[in-house]
């Protein structure tokens, strides 16, 4: 997985590209950890992403929890079944999806 | 039958997704169906390499054959690590409020919502979780 990270004043932009599985999550975990603390506003762009596993939910479920205390998130462009993955598991009612 | 053991660890992975999608593809499995069995391989090997032999190393075997009656796949998981029948967990909750989310459980919950069937027994000294699923 690549990720593509644009950071302008507190906005994040990261575009993930690949597969969000057991093997790459910990990278993106990594940036949630590490880099959001002046974040505002969080963008994740799916556009590139073939697929996310239960790994992958598990660190955005906890993005989300970092920026429900200090701004806002929106997850963007999910594909097919990046979106079947997400209403099987109830992420459509957590996540901000566009 | 195609099969292929390698050490349960999750850096194996990816070695058993090209394996599976090597025999997927002779298949003609459509795409959509190969990543979700791709998604299915993930949570499967991850959960053997970290749960089935604690602080102990073992094998992972993933077994592949085509379904007889139906266009479809079979996928079978043996590992001889600590007896457990992942199908016995409780389900996730999955329309609790995101602060009371649980983390855990929700990698074979979804496996069971996208394959057609999934099985456990234990025989002869191991694990065997088959998966199916037509296309």
């Amino acid at each position: 997985m690549q990720i593509n990270k644009t950071k302008k004043e507190d906005e994040m932009i990261l575009e993930l590209e690949g597969r969000l599985d057991t093997m790459t999550a910990p990278e993106l975990e990594k940036v949630i950890n590490g880099e959001l603390s002046d974040v505002r506003k969080l963008t994740v762009d799916l556009a590139k992403l073939e697929y996310i596993s239960s790994a992958g939910l598990r660190v955005l479920l906890s993005a989300q929890k970092i920026m429900n205390k200090q701004g806002s998130m929106v997850v963007l462009h999910a594909n097919e079944l990046i979106m079947e993955v997400f209403e099987v598991t109830g992420f459509t009612d957590i996540l901000n999806i566009q | 039958m195609k099969e292929l053991t390698v050490e349960a660890r999750v850096e194996q992975i990816e070695t058993v997704t090209e394996f599976v999608n090597a025999e997927l593809e002779k298949l003609d499995c459509p795409m959509k169906v190969r990543i979700q069995i791709d998604i299915a391989v993930d949570e499967i090997v991850s959960n053997i390499a970290y749960y089935a032999y604690g602080e102990k190393t073992g094998s992972v075997t993933v077994r592949i054959e085509a379904l007889q009656e139906e266009n479809g796949v079979q996928l079978m998981f043996l590992d001889a690590g600590v007896p457990y029948d992942p199908l016995t967990r409780q389900d996730p909750d999955i329309s609790a409020d995101i602060e009371e989310r649980k983390e855990g459980g929700l990698g074979i919950f979804l496996v069971r919502k996208t394959m057609d069937d999934m099985k456990y027994e234990y025989k002869d000294g191991q694990n065997c979780l088959t998966i199916r699923k037509s296309f």
